[in-house]
């Protein structure tokens, strides 16, 4: 038997389920990651660093939910149930933020381990054949810059004065650093996103072009970053098996709605 | 062209634009959304009377106050049959993004004789290395304490010359 040629309409409807991957995973990184890091509002080593943590978690979850608006356009859905109504394991972040957030070195290491890789994975998503994501990138990418200098401070600072500060910072990388590449990792859909142009390049040239990125950041500071985990490079492990860390996390994130599901503010 | 016997579309724009030149920043009510550059267009078509906002700052809280101060602000002309306005849309836009460099000078002006530095012009990195000019004293002789301030889209800033703290209206 001869196979049948897909039909537009076969591809069309594809297409729209690849784009609302590459959507979920930008808009559930960016939410689980501010959540996380907003668990530092009040608690962080000092008052400008409280402000500067709340204002990153907040600028996190504005970009998730403006990622969710897109994805709620798409499929003429809610963005709060998106965001609120779904069960723990259908969240699509990556490994990287699925860590706790642990001590500040911690923090500090998989912020500037995310924000390097999201900022090449925003660069290529700025030509995107989607119009509202390019539109949307373009603002994301402004915002981001500030995060990107503030967690390369961080790093720097950490990694500049020995014993404790540096010691915390290197364990922190060996903890998190396997499950970096996993921001980048390509989605199951990838090849139809390239083609479409959707995603202008593929997950592995993404990944060459974070490592020439980092390694002389990395280099000189004498920091080494361990190897990639391969669950945080396969398609069908990078975004899904969540931890326990994430669990009490979704727990908490999602207790208001829990309780009251009209509930605004 | 709106209902018959009414003011031209152009002539409704214009007074819905005057009315939103009225509206404060719920943040920093010195500068009216107008001079902040936040309204990206003001459109009337077959009865619907669009006002495109652009938010300084995604995650921008004031957003939805924003928003509901404008509906509630144009509802006399909206109320008014003759405006042939049917309905108001509010919405947020991305087709470009806010830039520092869309604050008018009054608005500029309104900002530092409110104790603000306005941005600076010119490419953002660059910018954000530049000293700040104090609002107070008009020295360059500022440090950067902080990038990230009391809401998302201020930053805070020292001056050595007057030893006065201040904040600077950030480039989105």
């Amino acid at each position: 038997m001869i196979a049948r040629a897909r039909l537009p309409r076969d591809r069309e409807r594809d297409l729209q389920k690849a784009t609302s991957e590459l959507l979920l995973a930008l808009a559930d990184d960016d939410f689980v990651l501010g959540f996380a890091d907003s668990e530092w509002t009040g608690i962080a080593p000092h008052l400008e660093e409280d402000v500067a943590m709340s204002s990153m978690a907040q600028d996190e979850l504005g970009h998730a939910a403006a990622y969710y608006g897109l994805l709620a356009d798409l499929s003429a859905g809610d963005p709060d149930r998106i965001a609120y109504d779904r069960p723990a394991d259908a969240f699509r972040h990556c490994r990287l933020v699925d860590h706790g957030r642990g001590d500040w070195a911690r923090t500090m290491a998989r912020r500037w381990l995310y924000d390097s890789a999201n900022a090449v994975r925003l660069e290529v998503l700025a030509g995107s054949a989607n119009r509202p994501l390019a539109d949307l990138v373009v603002k994301v990418r402004r915002e981001e810059t500030y995060h990107l200098l503030h967690g390369e401070a961080w790093l720097e600072r950490l990694a500049r004065h020995d014993g404790e500060p540096r010691r915390r910072l290197a364990e922190a990388l060996e903890l998190v650093g396997p499950d970096a590449p996993s921001v980048l990792a390509p989605l199951p859909s990838e090849a139809l996103l390239v083609d479409a142009g959707i995603q202008p390049l593929p997950g592995a040239e993404l990944l060459t072009r974070w490592s020439a990125r980092i390694e002389p950041v990395l280099g000189r500071l004498g920091l080494d970053l361990p190897a990639a985990a391969p669950a945080a490079l396969d398609p069908r492990t990078a975004r899904s098996g969540h931890g326990a860390a994430f669990t009490w996390l979704w727990t908490e994130f999602s207790s208001v709605r829990a309780l009251d599901p009209r509930a605004t503010w | 062209m709106t209902g018959a016997g009414g003011p031209p579309a152009a002539e409704v724009v214009a007074a819905v634009r005057a009315v939103l030149a009225g509206i404060a920043d719920p943040e920093i009510p010195a500068i009216s959304i107008v001079d902040l550059g936040i309204v990206r267009d003001v459109t009337l078509a077959r009865g619907r009377l669009e006002v495109e906002l652009l938010p300084t700052f995604i995650g921008c809280p004031a957003l939805d106050l924003i928003r509901a101060t404008v509906a509630e602000q144009l509802e006399p002309i909206r109320a008014n049959p003759d405006s042939g306005i049917e309905q108001v849309a509010v919405t947020i836009s991305f087709t470009e993004p806010w830039t520092a460099e869309r604050i008018s000078d009054t608005g500029r002006a309104a900002l530092r004789a409110s104790g603000f530095a306005p941005p600076e012009a010119g490419p953002k990195l660059l910018s954000l290395a530049a000293p700040a000019t104090c609002p107070y004293c008009g020295s360059r002789r500022t440090v950067l304490e902080n990038a990230f301030g009391p809401t998302r889209c201020r930053s805070i800033h020292y001056c050595t010359a007057c030893r006065q703290p201040f904040e600077q209206f950030k480039d989105g």
